[in-house]
């Protein structure tokens, strides 16, 4: 089985008016089946109001589904027992980076997690040093977070969670609020998690120059999963993409409008190197 | 201007006064702030003074930086001294308006030992605030308020409120600073009218920044939550607090300085 799975999971808002009474309700996650396998790099794409985050926050226990259910690492979310441990076992980085920091210098942030497990100080410590290192923030963990940029305070977050030593992360939507750098910065950060440490890594976004490197995107809208595939596979369904709101990389969409003219090219074409190579040049 | 207030915003550096334990820290600014209000001569002042003097040069906090933190705090300052210059009763030194209004001998005295007294009071305390991370200040102040737990007072909980205050306190002032120029460059006006006006005109500054507080308050919970954050119960300390020969040394000095203010006090 693998570290995340669901089955048949819905999740409902539900509208009330000012009395309590429930006006209606909104279906923000729709049957989706997931099955995750460790040490994947899985991206979640889709527009604004695609249920992507609320499917994200089941994954940490901090929605519980309407239906269906949810495993993280074989665990079931509705058990109050285990919610401590899904959420050690499922780290989450959220888009704002100024509202998930808690300490007031780098390293006590990072080590907000870790205090919270109970691990003896010694040990804090060391996981301090190991996460800062990780995400390439060691030299700045005397700093306060209000003198790191966008990018510096997302990987200080990343690093927060890794202290907690999970056996994967789920980044909502972590390059929302970046410039251009911070994103690059971020997103190498995670990547090297994935690659080295051999983490879980669940990258939602609607950046489609971020899931260029994942194993596995899935696409969703209207709380569905409308689509799966390896990136290429992805991409190569321009026409879908945009039916779905979704921008495709301009080197993918230069080459599918050059294969549309009569260039010959092959399908997903993901970065500039590709196109230059399947052109000859 | 907003961001000139430097009452609980750390200062890196790496000095004896940063390394101090907080508790030693929040009892002797305690014990420097009452001793404020007991001192009555000029020989005690003095002493303050140079105590001040010496702590400020050890926490190798350039002066300047402390200084600035104390333009907020001016208002307050001016308004003590007009009060008590003029309040006072006691033997007239100027009269204005054929006697109505006067400035005492008292008041004058009275009105400069309250000017002294409340900087004193807010340079000692800015030290602390300055030298100390709040995380550790807050850690200070649970620990030393920990009896009271056997009351049923939420120590704990009291404590992560208080350091994340001051965690948004810089964010917030921030955003104060944005939404004031957004809503000026629309053509809101903070700075002309009387006070009544300029009290409505931040009606516009303070919706938005409230409504952002409480979505912040609620981003930040789920952080909290997401981390595992449950309480105090069960947690461990990153930087749990052992009194180290330095702190009771300090402690020491603190005394040594009660001591020698009780002595001037008798002059």
């Amino acid at each position: 089985m693998g570290i995340i799975r669901t089955q048949d999971l819905v999740y409902e808002y539900v509208r009330r008016d000012e009395e309590g009474n429930v006006e209606g309700s909104i279906r923000a996650v729709e049957g989706v089946n997931l099955d995750i396998e460790p040490g994947d790099f899985i991206a979640i794409l889709g527009h604004n109001g695609s249920g992507k985050s609320t499917l994200a926050k089941h994954m940490n226990a901090i929605l519980c589904p309407t239906e269906g259910c949810i495993w993280v690492d074989g665990k079931d979310t509705r058990e109050p027992s285990e919610l401590w441990n899904i959420r050690q076992t499922a780290g989450m980085v959220f888009q704002n980076p100024d509202n998930q920091i808690i300490g007031q210098v780098v390293e006590e942030d990072v080590g907000f997690g870790p205090e919270n497990m109970g691990v003896p100080t010694r040990e804090i410590w060391e996981r301090v040093e190991e996460s800062l290192k990780a995400v390439g923030m060691y030299q700045y963990r005397k700093y306060s977070p209000n003198k790191l940029s966008g990018g510096q305070k997302q990987r200080v977050s990343i690093a927060g969670v890794l202290a907690m030593h999970p056996k994967c992360i789920i980044l909502d939507e972590p390059t929302a609020m970046l410039d251009p750098n911070g994103r690059k910065e971020v997103i190498r950060a995670v990547r090297a998690l994935n690659e080295v440490e051999r983490l879980t890594v669940i990258l939602i976004t609607h950046y489609m120059e971020e899931i260029i490197h994942a194993g596995k995107v899935f696409v969703m809208d209207h709380g569905r999963i409308a689509m799966q595939g390896t990136p290429r596979e992805i991409f190569s369904r321009v026409e879908e993409l945009k039916a779905l709101r979704l921008d495709v990389p301009q080197v993918t969409m230069l080459a599918y409008e050059l294969k549309k003219r009569g260039i010959p090219l092959p399908d997903g074409i993901l970065t500039t190197e590709e196109l230059l190579k399947a052109l000859g040049l | 201007m907003i961001r000139d207030i430097t009452l609980g915003q750390y200062y890196q550096i790496d000095s004896v006064i940063h390394r101090l334990d907080p508790r030693v820290k929040l009892g002797g600014t305690l014990l420097f702030i009452i001793s404020l209000f007991f001192f009555q001569n000029v020989w005690c002042y003095l002493l303050a003074a140079l105590f001040l003097a010496v702590v400020i040069k050890l926490s190798r906090v350039p002066f300047k930086y402390i200084v600035k933190g104390m333009k907020a705090i001016l208002f307050l300052l001016i308004l003590t001294v007009i009060f008590n210059l003029f309040l006072t009763p006691g033997t007239p030194l100027v009269t204005f308006f054929g006697g109505k209004v006067r400035i005492t001998e008292e008041g004058l005295k009275l009105a400069v030992f309250m000017a002294i007294r409340l900087a004193f009071l807010i340079i000692g305390s800015s030290i602390m605030t300055l030298t100390t991370t709040p995380n550790n200040l807050t850690d200070g102040m649970e620990r030393l308020l920990r009896p009271l737990r056997v009351f049923r007072v939420p120590v704990h909980e009291g404590a992560m409120m208080m350091s994340i205050a001051l965690r948004f306190i810089p964010i917030l002032l921030e955003e104060t600073d944005k939404i004031m120029k957004a809503q000026t460059a629309r053509g809101a006006d903070f700075e002309s009218g009387n006070l009544i006006q300029r009290a409505k005109a931040m009606v516009p500054l303070l919706v938005p920044l409230i409504i952002s507080a409480f979505r912040r308050a609620n981003d930040l919970a789920m952080a909290m939550e997401a981390r595992c954050y449950r309480g105090g119960e069960n947690r461990t300390k990153m930087k749990p607090l052992i009194y180290r020969t330095e702190d009771y040394l300090a402690y020491f000095c603190v005394a040594l300085y009660l001591g020698a203010g009780v002595f001037l006090g008798r002059l």
